[in-house]
């Protein structure tokens, strides 16, 4: 299949001073929003309830007509064109799953590429596809009906209907919220998964914060009004709120939020000796007499960590490997977050845990030490980052007033 | 003459009246369902539209069936006109208010579903709504359709067609030999007809109901 032309499936997204004012209140419900969303970029809308991140998504598409104020996508101005055409070119996931009773699961997800006027072959062949994508079997699950599916199947279908006829363009208004905290955590990593192939650009609005730091590439925080308090990178908002009302979003234990956003594979891991199952016990013995003290690790035929030896544990044994040593009981991927690693380091005895590869074998280890080194370098960083970054502002306000300041007196206009 | 030797002799006006009053209340629900569930589609989504509709077809179901006969017949004249005009008039209550009620049950977010990933508005109708409503108006068209069986009856005071001229007929000539004979004979036949269409409706509905929202 094409996958290198599906690498640039994204377009960009452009709100230009956008507004929703409603008849009969006198404040906006939205209120004059800018904001410029690269191609293929995931951009987490965070805020609490009733401050207008709904009305905002909705906007994008027109589901809400916006009262003035502009929408670019891919630099086209859709603000007038019609509606029902502006909506098939973009995918529209909600928290209910939305999914048709009526249809089965193939017949939702057909929905989009049928009105479009796909032929039928190919819808077929797209369905299958989509089912495949969203990991749900497509032999199982064509012919069922929503109400025989689990609220997390739902919501893949749902997904996978928002996504059958290609749109470049996702919006998803709390497509989670619904589901219990294990499914929730699942369906994420599936939506990191999908993004990571597809490459869309995705307006993703919840009131999780945590779900925001997950999946998003930037956020904007918004309060009343959907007035953007920060729109900025997970890192940047955690390491650098910008006022009191982002820090109180962010909510305690920042840095320990920080942690979620960095992999093990990105800090620095040990290397500790290891020998295999096959090696002759003679090597062995050698091995953990040179190093004095220290552990050695042992691998299984598939060189996955499979024990820690220490000095004494095959003299206790009897020299037997089979009964020598402790048993791993505690190990990470390269892909675990630094949260995790963190966990397992803390609850492992010895306080360090081997870090495994693809399938399973060893790679390294990552101890107490190294990963609070790690820590320590990563809020380092973040915070010259934010330095560099409010310098930065402060300049280009600075350079703003000074503008605004001569526009001013050159119009007159000012009261 | 006791009643079997009555039916069994006069096989085949009784079959033609069957016939006949079958056929009409068929014809008359079929422009009834269509006339009901527009005015349904039309009205659903405004408050006062809504319940203008239903007043006025409650309205309608309060005259009498004898009394508008009467009213009819000095302008659409005797026979067809008036028994299929006093019939639909009546079908629509039932038919109207459930296809209210029914596509205003449909859940709305559903119908934001199909709007957000590009629906028309007659697609969401045709598409959605209606088919989820299915039920709930299928209910109203099978009761509409019992209704109609006995008024049907009462249309032969218009010389309309059907059971309800040996009905009629048998009252008219009450202490005649076959007079009871002919009344039973109608009020048999109608009640046959009537369990025959509403079993007919049941296999209807499980046929056009998507096994996804069926009960």
């Amino acid at each position: 299949m094409a996958d290198s032309q599906r690498a640039v499936t994204g377009a960009t997204i452009e709100l230009d001073d956008l507004t929703k004012r409603y008849p009969g209140s006198r404040q906006p419900a939205v209120d004059s929003v800018n904001m410029e969303i690269a191609a293929g970029e995931t951009v987490i809308l965070v805020g609490p309830s009733g401050c207008g991140k709904s009305t905002t998504l909705r906007m994008i598409n027109r589901l809400i007509e916006p009262s003035s104020g502009r929408i670019r996508i891919d630099g086209e101005d859709v603000t007038d064109i019609d509606p029902v055409r502006l909506r098939r070119r973009i995918g529209y996931a909600i928290q209910s799953s939305g999914l048709f009773p009526h249809m089965t699961v193939a017949e939702n997800i057909a929905q989009v590429p049928k009105m479009t006027g796909w032929p039928k072959a190919r819808i077929k062949e797209r369905v299958e596809e989509m089912l495949d994508l969203v990991g749900l079997d497509p032999r199982e699950f064509h012919a069922r009906y929503p109400r025989q599916l689990s609220g997390g199947q739902q919501q893949r279908v749902g997904v996978a209907r928002a996504l059958a006829a290609d749109p470049p363009v996702l919006l998803m208004d709390e497509p989670f919220g619904a589901v219990d905290p294990i499914t929730r955590d699942h369906l994420q990593d599936e939506l990191i998964r999908l993004q990571h192939e597809l490459h869309k650009t995705i307006v993703f609005v919840t009131h999780d914060f945590d779900e925001a730091i997950k999946l998003g590439d930037r956020i904007a925080v918004l309060r009343e009004q959907s007035h953007i308090a920060q729109f900025d990178t997970p890192e940047a908002i955690l390491t650098n709120p910008s006022d009191d009302f982002v820090s109180g979003f962010v909510g305690a234990g920042a840095a320990l939020k920080r942690l979620n956003l960095t992999r093990v594979r990105d800090v620095g891991i040990e290397d500790v000796p290891t020998v295999t199952m096959d090696d002759p016990l003679q090597e062995i013995f050698n091995k953990l007499r040179e190093r004095g003290g220290n552990e050695l690790l042992l691998l299984d035929r598939q060189r996955r960590p499979y024990k820690w030896l220490r000095r004494g544990d095959l003299m206790r044994a009897k020299g037997s490997l089979a009964r020598a040593g402790t048993l791993v009981s505690h190990h990470v991927t390269r892909d675990a977050t630094l949260r995790d690693a963190l966990e397992a380091v803390l609850t492992d005895s010895a306080g360090r845990v081997p870090v495994t590869g693809r399938r399973g074998e060893y790679v390294g280890v990552v101890d107490m030490e190294t990963l609070l080194n790690s820590v320590h370098e990563l809020l380092e960083a973040d915070r010259m980052a934010a330095l560099e970054h409010r310098h930065d502002l402060e300049e280009s306000r600075a350079h703003q007033t000074q503008e605004q300041l001569e526009s001013g007196f050159a119009g007159g206009d000012q009261p | 003459m006791d009643f079997w030797s009555f039916v069994s002799n006069r096989r085949q006006q009784l079959l033609m009246d069957t016939y006949q009053h079958a056929s009409a209340v068929f014809q008359c629900m079929v422009v009834a369902s269509v006339i009901g569930i527009g005015i349904g589609v039309l009205t659903y989504r405004n408050d006062r539209a809504g319940r203008l509709a239903i007043a006025t077809t409650v309205t309608i179901m309060t005259v009498p069936s004898y009394a508008l006969l009467g009213l009819l017949i000095p302008v659409l004249g005797l026979g067809v006109p008036p028994t299929v005009t006093a019939l639909v008039l009546y079908a629509l209550l039932p038919i109207v208010r459930n296809a209210i009620v029914g596509l205003r049950g449909v859940d709305p977010t559903l119908v934001d579903a199909a709007k957000g990933i590009g629906m028309s508005r007659a697609a969401q109708i045709l598409r959605v709504e209606l088919p989820i409503a299915w039920p709930s108006i299928l209910t109203g068209i099978r009761v509409a359709t019992q209704m109609l069986m006995g008024i049907a009856a009462v249309a032969a005071y218009a010389s309309g067609p059907g059971l309800g001229n040996e009905i009629f007929n048998g009252i008219s000539s009450l202490g005649s030999a076959n007079a009871l004979n002919q009344v039973l004979a109608g009020t048999l036949g109608i009640v046959i007809l009537a369990l025959l269409f509403d079993f007919a409706l049941i296999l209807i509905g499980r046929l056009t109901t998507s096994r996804g929202i069926r009960g």
